[in-house]
């Protein structure tokens, strides 16, 4: 015969497999990591490529990233697809102040990481000088598994965050643009 | 047909592809309404503009080329603008074809040539309060050090307007030999990423 107590918090056959014991974080981590709706900021010919990754063949709801939203208070990672003129800046800019926290940025392309190839007095040089990214991601334009594969790096990065600490503190992580010769 | 004979005031313009006239900004108007409805020239495929350069007369040549869909002829119009250099005018011919309507915008935006009687003529590329024509002669391609058209945006982010980074470009390829052949270079070749540019911008 076992105690009442005993058998609560010793081995139970009933529950067995029910329960993980797990840290706050990690469980946060892996439900965000794994539920990203990607805010499409298709702004030039990259934009096609991203289509090409929302599509059946490349299929990116393999990894829970399908629920694409042309709504910034329905998505949390803005992926910059394409040229960020100046003149799109502003809007880019006010469509992520309008995004939910916690949020993340990915830049694909060459034109979204630096300008690409548009040395030009309308192009802004690289999207990290209005927001904080997170991936960049090389290639013009970058092939559909290349924007998988960051994809995958980013939940990787969201898996390692602390998000206990973000939730208590009330704030993400501060926002941090590069510094240096823009 | 000889559209010379019918509108005297045309000039010959040299051409390779298609018949080209030069036409007095006076008879724009009148000339393009009835090349639309009496010469079958109903379609325009383009409108866009030349410099010259400063100092020449004239120095801005706005262009039209037409499309006739009965006889698949195309014509090119070029006209050159009146007024300043600083404010070049020209009559507007979107009440005869609504689709010049941005061509026009994008032209004024370009070049700074003010289409007289459009209907609506603001930028349509840049954003309204640019203060430069980025397609003049004397506009450098890298663009000008400026304030960030939204000062909200530009106080949290601290983006500025700034000269792209021309790493001795603008790379063009040459003239001469097969397209094959011509690789694109930067037409300043001293340039290296290791030292800076003499003289001009590029990473330290
Ligand atoms: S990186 Fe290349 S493909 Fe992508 S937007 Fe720029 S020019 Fe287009």
């Amino acid at each position: 015969m076992t105690t009442a107590t005993e058998q609560d918090v010793g081995y139970n056959s009933k529950i067995e497999g029910n329960v993980i014991f797990s840290s706050a974080d990690a469980i946060i981590n892996w439900v965000r990591s794994n539920s990203v709706w990607p805010m499409p900021m298709g702004l030039a010919c990259c934009a096609i490529e991203l289509m090409g990754v929302g599509a059946s063949k490349f299929d990116i709801a393999r990894f829970g990233m399908e629920v694409m939203r042309f709504s910034p208070r329905q998505s949390d990672c803005m992926i910059v697809a394409g040229t960020v003129t100046y003149k799109m800046a502003e809007a880019v800019r006010r469509i992520y102040d309008q995004m939910a926290e916690p949020k993340w940025v990915v830049a694909m392309g060459a034109c979204a990481s630096s300008g690409g190839m548009y040395r030009s007095y309308a192009v802004l040089q690289g999207v990290d000088r209005i927001l904080p990214v997170d991936v960049y991601i090389s290639g013009c334009p970058p092939r559909p598994e290349a924007l998988i594969d960051g994809m995958l790096r980013l939940q990787e990065k969201i898996r390692t965050e602390k998000s206990m600490w973000q939730i208590k503190a009330g704030r993400p992580n501060p926002e941090k643009l590069p510094t240096g010769p823009r | 047909m000889n559209l010379k004979e019918t509108f005297a005031f045309l000039e010959e313009r040299p051409a390779k592809d298609c018949p080209a006239y030069n036409c007095p900004a006076g008879h724009l108007v009148n000339l393009m309404q009835a090349l639309r409805d009496q010469h079958g020239y109903s379609m325009l495929v383009d409108m866009t503009a030349v410099d010259e350069g400063p100092g020449q007369t004239p120095r801005f040549i706005a262009v039209y080329h037409l499309f006739n869909l009965e006889s698949f002829e195309y014509l090119r119009i070029a006209s050159a603008c009146e007024g300043d250099e600083s404010a070049p005018e020209i009559p507007t011919v979107s009440h005869i074809w609504a689709g010049a309507d941005w061509h026009e915008r994008e032209c004024y935006d370009m070049f700074g040539i003010r289409f007289k009687g459009h209907p609506d003529l603001r930028r349509i590329l840049m954003w309204d309060e640019y203060p430069y024509y980025p397609l003049r002669k004397e506009f450098p391609l890298a663009g000008f050090d400026m304030d960030f058209q939204a000062a909200d945006v530009a106080e949290r982010t601290g983006v500025r307007i700034q000269p792209a980074p021309m790493a001795g470009g603008p790379f063009v390829s040459g003239d001469e030999g097969p397209m094959s052949e011509k690789e694109p270079r930067a037409k300043d070749q001293s340039w290296r990423e290791q030292h800076k540019k003499p003289g001009g911008s590029g990473p330290a």
